[in-house]
């Protein structure tokens, strides 16, 4: 069951919600609506599954109704239509009590700028959410004292938030949240604030945490590279409206319309990054020395699942399976030739990002950089993806 | 062309109205009147009987304290308040003083309430702000007539004209402070799960208090001048030097009243101002 499930949600501010519904169902765009009707649709009829455990990024440009779509997960907006389902418990049914409860045990919110109470002490709003839930003073300020240390204040839980750079308030709001420990993080560009490398930093944090947490998180963020790094899965909204919901590789892939790929184009690494940037040193075997049984043994120490086969100068001459070589070496085969598979997908040194992608989609093996037929490097599909969201791991000696 | 009708009765409706409250309320006034009255004199009395140079000290460490360690306020006070005793006026400063604290508390335990209702309903906004004006602009001795009716004379009524015409900033202020209060805070207090008076105390409230005190402030000062006023009706203490001074056509014993009512209200505004300041860090 998923954790969050969002139903045909729409939310229209204004006055004349029912018409502008209606005419959103006759297609109508946002505008055209609100020169008709002079209400603005804040989200149109979105729906989208978060299961357990995921990163769940809505992405969209400024105005695109993001804001709008979290809050009516936590129903600080009450939707004009649709519904919400936590953990398959209708929001919309609930009364203010259910509500509260919900609030306080499953659901927590990081805002956009921080939102931190002014009057407050950083350990004072750490524990806000233990607070209100009459957690007796010991216990929360236990609860909220561990929260800070894992954000790493935890030399600061006297100071007020005007005391802190815009970096530590983030980890103080971060902190408040996951104080309650919750099920479900809601964060609201909840790093948008943030100079690049703290934001940086950040990310890396959260996804620290992350392993540790396996919480569900439904991120909000206007910025691709972000989603790309952080995402289990994207969600990209326009002018209200989901437009295309997938694994950060089926949006750079296969942008749903041009709305998403004017967005994927914008990842400009994809255009400067070539091959030989990402490529990682080759595992092979040689087909004139080793058999199938050397080659099983290369791919258990390496944890491979596929190894690359050359000649004595590295000319590539295809591939073999781990499957297929343990297979051989019960039949007895010496031949490598015998298993060998040559539907090597390859690429050359300077082929861009993008065209590598659409290549390392549908291979099962990774990609083989080449030049003049011999073997250069191999690209694996994590290495794309990371070098698309910006991460470190890219080889500048080579370039 | 204008005559098409006589002159409308309005005098005479709210002359009875206030004739029919005087005579069904009575049960509520005149109790309100003798032992409230009792309390007030007993009050007064109280505070009067306090060797003045007892208060002065209390008042001039408070002074310094509340400035912030700075001795401006405490000598101040130490010298307008001795100049008052030197002056004869001791007794009349403690009666005023009385009649100015008990009001100015009547009105904020009142007023915050009203002012917090206004905030969480535009009906009670649209109802209330029109009142507020109303008893704002009303010019300030109105107020007396009916006090006379309700309670005679007094301290008593003189607190009642008090509390109409100081309340409103109070109400204002706190409604104007809780409104202030940025979104982003109220919706944070909401998403974890807040009650309304949980969102009210640990976070609104605490987040208006300065606007809130700013209001206060306002009210402290209208209830010295109307305490003032309110000597026509009866009511003691340095204002009733004032006026028989006025009656009297004594320039100098009012112009020492007088000064006696500018000192306390500079002494009261100072406190009630570094109060808010020194909170509100
Ligand atoms: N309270 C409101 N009243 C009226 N319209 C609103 C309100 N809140 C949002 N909107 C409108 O709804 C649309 C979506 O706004 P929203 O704040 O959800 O965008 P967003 O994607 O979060 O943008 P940003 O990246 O700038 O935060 C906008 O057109 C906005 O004008
Ligand atoms: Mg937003």
């Amino acid at each position: 069951m998923p954790v969050i499930k969002v139903e045909g949600l729409s939310k229209v501010f204004g006055k004349n919600t029912k018409q502008a519904l209606k005419l959103l169902d006759e297609g109508k765009s946002k505008d055209e609506i609100l020169k008709q009707t002079g209400s603005t649709v804040g989200v149109n009829r979105a729906s989208f599954e978060v299961e357990a455990g995921e990163i769940f990024v809505l992405m969209g440009l400024s105005g695109s109704g993001k804001s709008t779509l979290v809050r009516l997960v936590n129903r600080l907006i009450e939707p004009t239509e649709g519904s919400v389902f936590i953990d398959g418990e209708d929001l919309a049914r609930m009364d203010k009590q259910g509500l509260r409860k919900v609030r306080r045990e499953k659901l927590s919110m990081v805002f956009q700028r921080f939102a931190l109470f002014p009057h407050r002490t950083v350990l004072e709003n750490a524990e806000f959410g233990l607070e209100v839930q009459n957690v007796d003073k010991e216990k929360r300020q236990q609860k909220a004292t561990e929260a800070l240390e894992m954000v790493g204040l935890g030399n600061y839980i006297n100071q007020y938030p005007g005391q802190l750079s815009g970096g530590m308030q983030q980890r103080v709001g971060l902190a408040r949240a996951l104080a309650n420990d919750p099920e479900v993080l809601l964060m609201d560009e909840a790093f948008s604030a943030l100079d690049p490398l703290i934001r940086k930093d950040m990310q890396d944090e959260l996804l620290d945490l992350q392993e540790s947490m396996k919480k569900t998180i439904l991120f909000i963020t206007h910025d691709l590279d972000e989603a790309l790094r952080i995402g289990d899965r994207i969600a990209l909204m326009k002018d209200g409206s989901i437009v295309q919901i997938g694994t950060p590789e089926e949006i750079l892939v296969n942008p749903a319309n041009d709305y998403v790929e004017k967005f994927v184009e914008d990842v400009d690494r994809s255009k400067v990054l070539t091959a030989e940037h990402i490529m990682k040193r080759p595992e092979t075997v040689n087909f004139e020395k080793h058999g199938p049984r050397v080659a099983l043994e290369r791919m258990r120490e390496e944890g491979l699942s596929s190894i690359y086969v050359t000649d004595g100068k590295r000319n590539l001459k295809g591939y073999v399976t781990a499957d297929d070589a343990s297979e051989a070496r019960k039949n007895e085969i010496r031949d490598i030739n015998q298993i060998l598979k040559t539907d090597v997908p390859t690429v050359s040194k300077d082929t861009s990002m993008h065209e590598i992608f659409e290549i390392i989609h549908d291979s099962p093996v990774p990609v083989a950089v080449v030049e003049d037929g011999k073997i250069l490097g191999i690209i694996v599909r994590g290495a794309v993806i990371a070098a698309l969201a910006g991460e470190g791991e890219v080889n500048v000696e080579n370039a | 062309m204008l005559d098409f009708i006589d002159k409308l009765p309005i005098a005479e409706i709210i002359k009875s109205l206030t004739v029919w409250i005087t005579d069904t309320f009575s049960f509520l006034f005149d109790p309100i009147k003798n032992q409230f009255g009792d309390f007030m004199e007993w009050f007064g009395d109280k505070l009067a009987s306090i060797p003045p140079v007892i208060v002065i000290l209390i008042v001039a460490i408070f002074a310094f304290f509340v400035s912030g360690k700075k001795y401006g306020l405490a000598v101040f006070s130490i010298i307008g308040l001795w100049l008052i005793y030197n002056q004869g006026l001791w007794e009349e400063l403690m009666l005023t003083f009385a009649l100015v604290a008990i009001s100015s508390v009547l009105s904020v335990v009142i007023g915050v309430p009203i002012g917090i209702l206004m905030s969480k309903s535009k009906t009670a906004e649209s109802i209330i702000t029109p009142i507020l004006d109303f008893m704002q602009t009303m010019p300030a001795f109105v107020y007396l007539i009916p006090a006379v009716a309700f309670f005679s004379i007094g301290m008593v009524p003189g607190i009642f004209a008090s509390l109409i015409f100081a309340t409103p900033p109070t109400v204002r202020l706190t409604n104007l402070g809780i409104r202030q209060v940025a979104t982003e805070l109220v919706e944070a207090s909401e998403a974890f799960g807040s009650t309304g008076s949980q969102k009210l105390f640990k976070v609104e409230l605490p987040m208006a208090k300065s606007t809130i005190m700013a209001g206060v402030n306002q009210t402290v000062m209208l209830s010295l001048s109307m305490v003032v006023i309110a000597s026509m009706i009866g009511a003691p203490g340095l204002g009733r030097e004032v006026l028989s001074s006025l009656q009297r056509a004594q320039v100098g014993t009012g112009f020492v009243a007088g000064i006696g009512i500018v000192i306390l209200a500079i002494i009261i505004d100072r406190f009630t101002q570094n109060l808010n300041t020194q909170k509100g860090k």
